[in-house]
């Protein structure tokens, strides 16, 4: 029975609104309908298609899918993908509260650490990958030549198979773990001090308060955290342009990387929307985890 | 809030600790600037060094005319703040009209604009690129700007705000004969000066910094924008680091400013966001 609901009905302003407000939405609505909803259905459809700069496009069926299934480069893509989210997902977020956690202390220059912490967030990717290609060119960079200090010899990072990969989750740590950050700063404050007063009448020890506080009460800022990072992971692209295009021999070649490289170097582009329909499932799957994780009303 | 106690002890720990993270966060900055100020012929030393023997200006001079450097910044300035101009005045409109008005498909609509931003750009960029192509606004501000013109998470954003706003200013401007315009304009903008200003702070920085999209939007040189002006820049000429590096403070600095200025609101807008650039 819905008698107990009581929904206040509110006048409508008049009728005539009703024909504005698709005024107020018409310019919004056509972007979004041209740039958006149009090309993801032309590049649903162009998948099954032959389509790039030369011919005009033919259906081919499956065949991109099956080409894509069976493209070793696309699965040291993905590969590669997965790599760099789990170099920098799981250290980047354990530093990020960390800092968020100290910074909630009272220590002098916290306002000084946060705004320094979040610097590199408000810089241009793309720059700030100039600079880092630099750092890690050991004859410029001056971070070779600190190491040698100390005994350890350090390459040229970026040119080497086996480091270019960590080189480029270091810079996108360091970019982004003030973001995180001040995301679980904002979580922090959320925490009632007085679960914190409890315990300490109980006779917990900070760390005990950490353990059995601080964790479980940022659990949501954390899946929200977490999440976001993955979403963003597999959609990295600016660093990697920048500092290593790629190479050295696809080592650092991820899924957006890939799909540049059909559609604007080779220009098959219905094989690289193909690669982008992939991307766009995984990153919908994990859109979707994530409102069921966190269970956050979409209003 | 403080939430824990520390000792002494612990707090200089702490202390410590941060500073040598604030060094680490802060040092590929002090490089650039060091780098920029130095003589060409000093940058490539053996052993190098961070400060400058002798400080000089020399490549923020020749920057000008070496590369159109100029021209990128005009570019970046006119495609980022055009962006943001059209992006708040449209999306204010969408989310006054769903967070106030009333008409037939407004669900239907508003899960489209959330499909909208769910979907990543590089899934439809190859599509785009080809729409843009095909109407001749490769290389033009139109075809950087108008598929930028709106964006779904500031129309989320606003109608969460303007939804925040109490009604009975508009019931009795309603009862007094305003009209929908008018409210829009001159009760609902008026009350919304922060998150507007928050808005407008996200828009130009994320289109200040953006690299793919001016990437494959512009091909000749007089359309690129500082990011991707300067990253094409390296690949090409790798050898003229101070000038480089004064190209790079330089695209940095706008936002590095307005940022230390106004450190609320860029807090607050990229926060609010969930996404990153």
């Amino acid at each position: 029975m819905f008698i107990g609901k009581i929904r206040r009905k509110r006048q409508p302003i008049a009728r005539y609104n009703q024909q504005i407000a698709y005024l107020f939405l018409f310019p919004s609505l056509a972007v979004f309908i041209v740039f958006i909803i149009y090309p993801i259905g032309f590049s649903l459809w162009s998948t099954f298609t032959n389509w790039n700069l030369i011919q005009s496009a033919k259906y081919v069926g499956w065949a991109n899918y099956i080409r894509l299934c069976n493209d070793e480069r696309f699965w040291n893509a993905v590969y590669n993908t997965i790599v760099y989210t789990i170099g920098v997902v799981p250290v980047g977020t354990a530093l990020s509260l960390l800092l968020a956690v100290a910074l909630n202390q009272n220590i002098k220059g916290t306002k000084f650490f946060r705004t320094v912490i979040f610097l590199p967030v408000v810089a241009s990717t793309a720059i700030i990958a100039i600079v880092w290609t630099f750092l890690f060119d050991p004859q410029i960079g001056l971070f070779g030549y600190y190491l040698s200090k100390i005994g350890i010899t350090m390459g040229a990072w970026l040119r080497e198979p086996d480091r270019a990969m960590l080189a480029i989750i270091i810079v996108s740590i360091w970019k982004n773990v003030g973001f995180n950050m001040v995301i679980f700063l904002a979580g922090l404050q959320g925490i009632p001090y007085s679960l914190y007063e409890a315990a300490r009448v109980d006779g917990a020890n900070r760390l005990q308060m950490f353990r059995y506080i601080t964790l479980p009460q940022l659990r949501p800022t954390t899946v929200f955290v977490v999440v976001m990072s993955v979403l963003s992971s597999f959609q990295v692209f600016d660093q990697i342009y920048v500092m290593t295009r790629g190479g050295p021999l696809y080592r650092t070649e991820t899924l957006v990387q890939y799909i540049y490289h059909h559609g604007f170097t080779t220009f098959q582009m219905s094989y690289g929307a193909t690669v982008a329909m992939f991307l766009l499932v995984v990153i919908l799957a994990l859109t979707i985890l994530q409102l069921r994780l966190f269970d956050r009303p979409v209003d | 809030m403080v939430v824990q106690d520390s000792n002494r002890v612990e707090r200089i720990a702490l202390f410590t600790v941060l500073v040598i993270v604030s060094i680490f966060m802060l040092f590929p900055f002090v490089w650039m600037l060091c780098t920029s100020l130095k003589p060409e012929a000093d940058v490539v030393t053996w052993p190098p060094r961070l400060f400058p023997r002798r400080i000089t200006f020399e490549a923020y001079k020749t920057i000008w005319h070496q590369i159109p450097f100029l021209r990128f910044f005009l570019n970046t300035i006119v495609f980022a703040g055009g962006v943001t101009l059209s992006s708040l005045i449209f999306d204010s409109f969408s989310a006054y009209a769903f967070a106030r008005l009333d008409f037939p498909g407004k669900n239907a609509l508003f899960t489209l604009i959330l499909i909208t931003l769910m979907v990543p750009f590089h899934v439809v960029m190859i599509p785009v690129f080809s729409l843009l192509h095909k109407l001749d606004w490769i290389n033009t501000y139109a075809g950087l700007m108008i598929p930028r013109a709106s964006s779904a998470f500031g129309i989320f954003f606003l109608r969460q705000f303007f939804r925040g706003i109490p009604r009975e200013l508009e019931d009795a401007a309603f009862v007094d004969g305003a009209n929908v315009w008018w409210i829009y304009s001159k009760i609902i903008l008026p009350l919304s000066k922060p998150a507007l200003a928050t808005l407008a702070v996200f828009h130009f920085m994320f289109n200040w910094n953006d690299f793919l999209w001016p990437l494959i939007v512009t091909t000749s040189v007089n359309m690129r924008t500082l990011p991707t002006g300067l990253a094409l820049f390296m690949g090409k000429h790798v050898v003229e680091y101070a000038i480089l590096m004064a190209g790079v403070v330089l695209a940095l600095l706008p936002v590095t400013i307005a940022y230390l200025s106004a450190q609320q609101h860029f807090v607050r807008g990229i926060a609010l966001t969930g996404l990153k650039g």
